[in-house]
């Protein structure tokens, strides 16, 4: 088995493009979307789904105002300053609860309780290539991490199910908790960066993460061609500090072209430097 | 007034649109400050320099266990709404989980034999930098290998003491770290390109904002790329067009070199001009 994760620290450098070309090159592989905050492999990969669930993101506390005595001792409690009293009524900002239940054991006439957030959904589906696991978290939910972890244990049990051996993970940009879930466990993880100050930058943090897991890292600098120079200090200070660049892919307007046409690279263009390099990442990385 | 810079989808230019609005704002003598509260990936360093006059640490509170005052009556794990605290009754043994604490104070609250005491743990850093006289950038850095940047987020905001114009850089994506940073804004920007992935991730932020109520703008970079999908949806759902900046090589080669756009092309000053006065006026609204 071989669990591949996607990932880049900084946004928009090409991890989605990227995950659906190497999603398109083998036969039965198993793709999971864990950027379920901004999903848009299923936009290249159409998957048919056959299984969707919903998923608790959290749960928030609610004010029975019928019992409440406005006693106000729920808002010294509360550490994240989600409670306040608004013209001698006290007032729950749902934005700002964690739901850590504080409030509701504290409250001497027992007038707050949780409502549970359930809006957000995770699916399973077949696509060309074989099966993929994707997300859609509710606008303003919380709790990505959480939902990243199911999508990708469901793509372990699919895995399983299928006889399947590679699992390609989309990651999201950054550092924090869903970043931390996409690669918890993950095999190997191949960081997609871009030639600019900012894509450096934020490579040199994603590196310190994935060291942190002992996660074996490779790095691929897109739209390289943008500017070479920034592509050589990024490429002498991999090589100095141990890190492998396993491609460098040039900047094509046609990876847009493809988009829109709902193919990944690979089906649009196999023939193009860039294809030809990405299928030599997945033999060298992947199949391997 | 506050103007956060956001986006769903990632690198689609809300770093590029907020050093450039806020250079602008500077050339034009207006007070400004820009908070960079994508804590994960903070970047706006990278663009502007100034002199650092503050450097403060955000920590939270993480419960320490005393074994030997300790009951193991098992309360503060009942209270624990985050399974931060492992708890096994049989054989004694209990132990706070650092990464999964969120610092709410349910134990402490929970434990009633005052075996729970409290350590400070750093998630992070908030540093400010002066630019020019009335000019400053505060930064938001969260540390590696923490799980939510949200409070280094509402810190970097809150040491803003500046009544003046603000310009918040958001991180991308629409939960929690999203919401923390648009929350007080009075009004958003949201940065997109028109391509598939770009329109999917602004309509999740479009919902997201209108669910807090927000009024927001979009600005559409590389403009020339993909096709004319997002502009049909934003007339459809008069959602007002802010900013339209083309694809062009040259921009990419300023922005990859750390450049900032209106230093490099002045011509582009009026654009971030006409952002802020058109900004201004849909706020008025």
């Amino acid at each position: 088995m071989n669990e591949i994760a996607i990932i880049s620290g900084k946004g928009g450098t090409g991890k989605t493009v990227i995950s659906a070309a190497l999603a398109t090159i083998g036969k039965n592989i198993v793709v999971a979307d864990c950027d379920v905050d901004a999903s848009n492999l299923y936009l290249i990969l159409l998957p048919t789904d056959y299984h969707s669930e919903r998923f608790i993101t959290g749960y928030k506390a609610v004010i029975d105002y019928r019992t409440c005595t406005n006693c106000g001792k729920c808002i010294s409690y509360c550490r994240f300053g989600a409670i306040n009293k608004l013209s001698d009524k006290v007032i729950i900002s749902e934005t700002d609860c964690d739901g850590c239940m504080l409030c509701t054991r504290v409250c001497p006439s027992v007038s707050v309780s949780m409502v549970k957030s359930d809006n957000s959904y995770w699916y399973t589906g077949d696509f060309r290539n074989g099966k993929m696991v994707h997300a859609r978290l509710a606008p303003g939910e919380e709790n990505s991490g959480k939902l990243v972890n199911v999508v990708r244990d469901q793509a372990r049990k699919v895995l399983k199910e299928t006889m399947s051996d590679i699992i390609i993970i989309d990651g999201p940009p950054g550092t924090g908790c869903p970043a931390i879930s996409s690669i918890t466990g993950a095999d190997k993880a191949i960081i997609i960066t871009e030639p600019t100050c900012s894509g450096f930058h934020d490579m040199k943090r994603i590196l310190d993460l994935t060291a942190n897991f002992r996660i074996e890292s490779y790095v691929v600098i897109n739209k390289y061609d943008l500017n070479v120079e920034v592509t050589n200090q990024i490429t002498d200070w991999c090589q100095s500090n141990g890190y492998r660049i396993i491609g460098k892919l040039p900047f094509d307007t046609r990876v847009v072209d493809a988009m829109l046409n709902c193919k990944s690279i690979i089906e649009w263009m196999p023939d193009s430097e860039i294809s030809i390099k990405i299928k030599s990442i997945y033999r060298d990385i992947i199949n391997n | 007034m506050k103007i956060a810079i956001a986006s769903g989808k990632g690198g689609t230019g809300k770093t590029l649109m907020s050093t450039n609005l806020f250079r602008t704002m500077e050339k034009e003598g207006v007070d400004v400050t820009l908070i960079d509260c994508d804590a994960e990936e903070p970047n706006v360093a990278e663009f502007i320099s100034g002199k650092i006059i503050n450097v403060k640490p955000v920590v939270c509170h993480i419960p320490v266990i005393d074994a030997q005052k300790c009951v193991f009556c098992g309360k503060c794990h009942e209270y624990c709404s985050y399974h931060a605290i492992i708890f096994l009754p049989p054989t004694r043994f209990i132990k706070v989980v650092e990464d999964l604490c969120h610092d709410c104070g349910a134990c402490i609250e929970a434990c009633k034999f005052d075996s729970i005491d409290q350590k400070e743990k750093q998630l992070g850093l908030i540093t400010t930098y002066s630019c020019n006289k009335n000019t400053k950038i505060i930064e938001g850095r969260a540390n590696i290998g923490i799980y939510s940047p949200v409070p280094v987020i509402k810190e970097a905001i809150k040491s803003n003491a500046e009544s003046g114009l603000t310009i918040l850089d958001s991180p991308p994506g629409i939960s929690c770290p999203f919401i923390a940073t648009v929350y007080n804004a009075d009004f958003v920007v949201l940065v997109t390109e028109p391509t598939p992935f770009g329109l999917n991730d602004l309509k999740l932020s479009a919902e997201t904002l209108r669910k807090l109520n927000k009024p927001f703008g979009v600005i559409i970079n590389r403009a020339g790329l993909g096709n004319r999908d997002v502009y049909v949806w934003l007339e459809e759902n008069n959602i007002p067009l802010l900013m339209e900046i083309k694809f062009d090589r040259e921009i990419a080669r300023i922005y990859s070199r750390g450049k900032i756009l209106v230093d490099e092309m002045p011509d582009f000053n009026n654009l971030f001009v006409k952002l802020f006065k058109t900004i201004c006026n849909l706020n008025k609204k």
